[in-house]
């Protein structure tokens, strides 16, 4: 026979249990919860060189100058040709610059890709703002389709403030397409992007 | 609390009583039987391992994914098998309630189901090594740490989400024992047994189930995540979807590092108890060490991305996670250095516990230096993923941990058996696996050093010398290991009965004020404590 313990013992137990089981259900609770935290957290501190996106261009100019290198990577699974059209541009802090990248997808099929990006170094994440990027929306590359694609950003006035970044002269920005297996309705199509690029004609690129 | 409660002190059949168990001391026996057949299956594997590192080449091994299953489920069983039953689930339920003047655990049955979880997870993860993991081979080869996107895409085969199920239901059963711990902890130590009265062992357990309370089902949340990526689709670690794998990463190592204080805080208590029984003196500044254990289990949960500092993060980041990993060696440092001042002016005897215990301390300094030096962003930068990683974290689990069981074990042995061991065959036990483990995993430190990686079947001729010696303290480790066997089976063979407080003076917990073996149930009237 197990040992009975009395009830007093029995209503103390319930609450050590109670609260255990509760501690354990929370940290459960806060695994899954990472993923949002975790997402919402980079996009804040820009952690894993995560970009800002603004939503206007940029007002203010310095006369401090970056250079601003393209990377352009495809996952194995993806068979398309992608590359920045310059390998580097040299921007003022401030200014609002336009770059592109062109996309060809060799296959016999469409396909629907995706970029994620990141800048190197990290530090320097939280003062890359892109205003539009082709990274932003999944993008509809017809057979044999090749595609110019915009990226308009600024690096923040804000740099120069920092110390941390006062021997920063080079930052990277990179992309890596992947496919998309189950793509959404508003993947862009030639259309979409011909829209896209007219809007950005009338954008003053020497402020 | 009185002596009112409804007794019957004969003892179940044998089906009922080791299927059905609901006694403490019965589940701690099965805990450490579990406990030392996963360790040989472990080892077998780690034996293999090395026999094929012996030499340049293709020994014994045809393809680089079965090298990596088998380093895999080394480790998997080792850290959740072998280390976590017999120190939490082993010694944890036989000695807690004993050494608190409890009559059993606060919930027998849930201990009866935490127990029983286990089995069915090794089955799960034994299961995984036989059936296919990727185009390359059977099982799962992606190691104890199961990356993303080498664990999702991958290995598309069946054999990792047998693994995901085997360690779900293995975290499962310690998050219920840590309820357990922890409710018997609070509610049923003995009249006048404080807080601060209580056993170091106590406290060991005590940190190391809040450890397990709060680390496991984040483990728990980052598998499921891995298991729904795998088969319904999600995208948590998938960066083509939106997920980073990097998360992954943090989720494992936020219950990763824990994990290793998981696996050697009880030990720190057996070790306190020790020394402290065979220099017969109190444990020097109990309070101390209890209150390290405390900083030790609070502070390991904010250290972990110590093992991912070549994930790329950012410079500050790297600072912070070095500091607060450096700040551990200070409560770990009060250990060690009571231990030494218990010992100080003692009136020492090296029996064999005693020698476990000492070299306990030994080898957790050795490898605790190589974790400061390891701590270091930038020289972790130079020997992240060699051998030096391997060697040290052996250091400190391999030959810390285990040789924190193997004292314990050679302590009680007497009170949990009723039997006394031929000391003879238990010294050659220690002294073959004392030889034998540093032959094995000191070269391994040069080896790091030279830039030889781990999880690699062949390597080049450069690295043949110390991989050659590394292998050769395999074999003498083994011969220890057929020691242990050896005098386990002697003492039962033979039968020398033991003494209630076999140990004498210094030895003054209250499992020895018990009869060898303790009766059934124990504690009828509650020991009171001055």
């Amino acid at each position: 026979m197990p040992v009975t313990p009395p009830s007093d013992s029995k209503k103390a137990n319930a609450k050590v249990v109670k609260v255990t089981v509760l501690i354990a259900v929370a940290m459960l609770g806060l695994g899954f919860a990472s993923k949002p935290l975790y997402d919402t957290f980079c996009k804040v501190t820009g952690y894993a060189g995560t970009t800002r996106v603004a939503l206007e261009t940029s007002k203010t100019m310095l006369e401090r100058e970056i250079t601003v290198r393209f990377d352009a990577n495809t996952r194995n699974d993806l068979p398309w040709t992608f590359k920045p059209e310059a390998v580097s541009v040299k921007v003022k802090l401030g200014q609002n610059a336009l770059a592109f990248y062109t996309a060809k997808n060799n296959s016999v099929v469409p396909i629907v890709g995706t970029a994620s990006y990141n800048v190197s170094p990290i530090k320097a994440a939280p003062y890359f703002s892109k205003v539009e990027c082709f990274c932003f929306t999944e993008q509809r590359l017809e057979p044999g389709e090749e595609v110019r694609m915009p990226v308009l950003f600024f690096v923040d006035t804000l740099l120069a403030e920092d110390e941390r970044l006062d021997e920063v002269q080079t930052i990277t920005l990179s992309y890596t397409f992947h496919n998309v297996e189950n793509p959404g309705e508003d993947a862009y199509t030639k259309e979409d992007r011909e829209k896209r690029l007219n809007d950005l004609q009338s954008v003053d690129l020497s402020q | 609390m009185s002596n009112s409660y409804d007794h019957d002190d004969g003892k179940p059949g044998f089906f009922a009583r080791w299927f059905f168990s609901t006694n403490h001391k019965d589940i701690g026996t099965l805990y450490l039987i579990f406990g030392i057949l996963s360790g040989l299956i472990g080892g077998f594997l780690s034996f293999q391992m090395r026999m094929e590192l012996m030499e340049p080449g293709f020994q014994i091994f045809d393809n680089p994914h079965t090298f990596n299953m088998y380093v895999s489920m080394h480790g998997l069983l080792m850290i959740f098998f072998l280390v976590m039953p017999s120190l939490i689930g082993g010694f944890g339920n036989w000695f807690l309630p004993l050494m608190i003047g409890a009559p059993d655990m606060a919930f027998p049955r849930m201990n009866n189901l935490s127990f029983w979880l286990l089995p069915t997870a090794l089955i799960c993860l034994l299961i995984s090594m036989f059936i296919p993991g990727n185009p390359s081979g059977d099982g799962f080869a992606g190691s104890w740490v199961m990356y993303p996107p080498l664990s999702t895409s991958g290995h598309s085969g069946p054999a990792f989400d047998f693994v995901i199920i085997g360690l779900l239901a293995a975290g499962f059963s310690s998050i219920f024992g840590a309820i357990n711990f922890i409710t018997t902890i609070f509610n049923m130590r003995a009249p006048g047994m404080t807080m601060h009265k209580m056993p170091l062992f106590a406290w060991g357990i005590l940190v190391t189930a809040f450890l397990l309370l709060l680390s496991l089902p984040v483990l728990a949340a980052a598998l499921f995540m891995l298991f729904f990526d795998r088969n319904a689709g999600t995208g948590f670690f998938d960066a083509a979807k939106g997920g980073d794998p990097e998360m992954f990463q943090h989720l494992f190592w936020f219950f990763g590092h824990p994990e290793v204080y998981i696996m050697i805080l009880p030990a720190f208590g057996i070790v306190s108890h020790i020394i402290s029984t065979f220099s017969r003196k109190p444990i020097f500044g109990y309070l101390g060490m209890a209150y390290a254990m405390v900083s030790i289990g609070v502070v390991g949960f904010v250290v972990w991305a110590h093992h991912m500092y070549t994930v790329g993060m950012d410079v500050d980041m790297k600072a912070y996670f070095l500091a607060a990993t450096l700040i551990i060696a200070v409560p770990t440092g009060i250990k060690i250095f009571s231990w030494l001042a218990t010992m100080w002016g003692g009136s020492i005897r090296f029996a064999i516990p005693m020698q476990w215990a000492l070299a306990f301390i030994f080898l957790f300094v050795v490898g605790g230096v190589t974790g400061v030096a390891l701590a270091n962003a930038g020289y972790d930068a130079a020997v992240h993923d060699t051998y030096f990683v391997v060697a040290h974290f052996h250091y400190v689990l391999s030959l810390g941990a285990v040789f924190g069981i193997f004292a314990g074990f050679t302590y009680w042995f007497g009170k949990m058996s009723g039997y006394l061991y031929n000391k003879y065959l238990a010294a050659a036990h220690f002294w073959f696996f004392f030889i034998g483990v540093n032959l094995v995993f000191f070269p391994q430190h040069f080896l790091g050093m030279q830039g030889m990686p781990r999880r690699y079947v062949d390597y080049p001729a450069e690295f043949e010398f110390y991989n050659k010696m590394s292998s050769y303290g395999a074999i003498v480790t083994l011969i220890g290991v057929l020691f242990f066997l050896i005098w386990v089976a002697e003492a039962f063979i033979v039968k020398r009965k033991a003494g209630d407080n076999y140990w004498g003076e210094g030895a003054n917990t209250l499992e020895w004020t018990l009869p060898s073996p303790p009766p059934f149930h124990q504690f009828n009237t509650l020991p009171r404590i001055k």
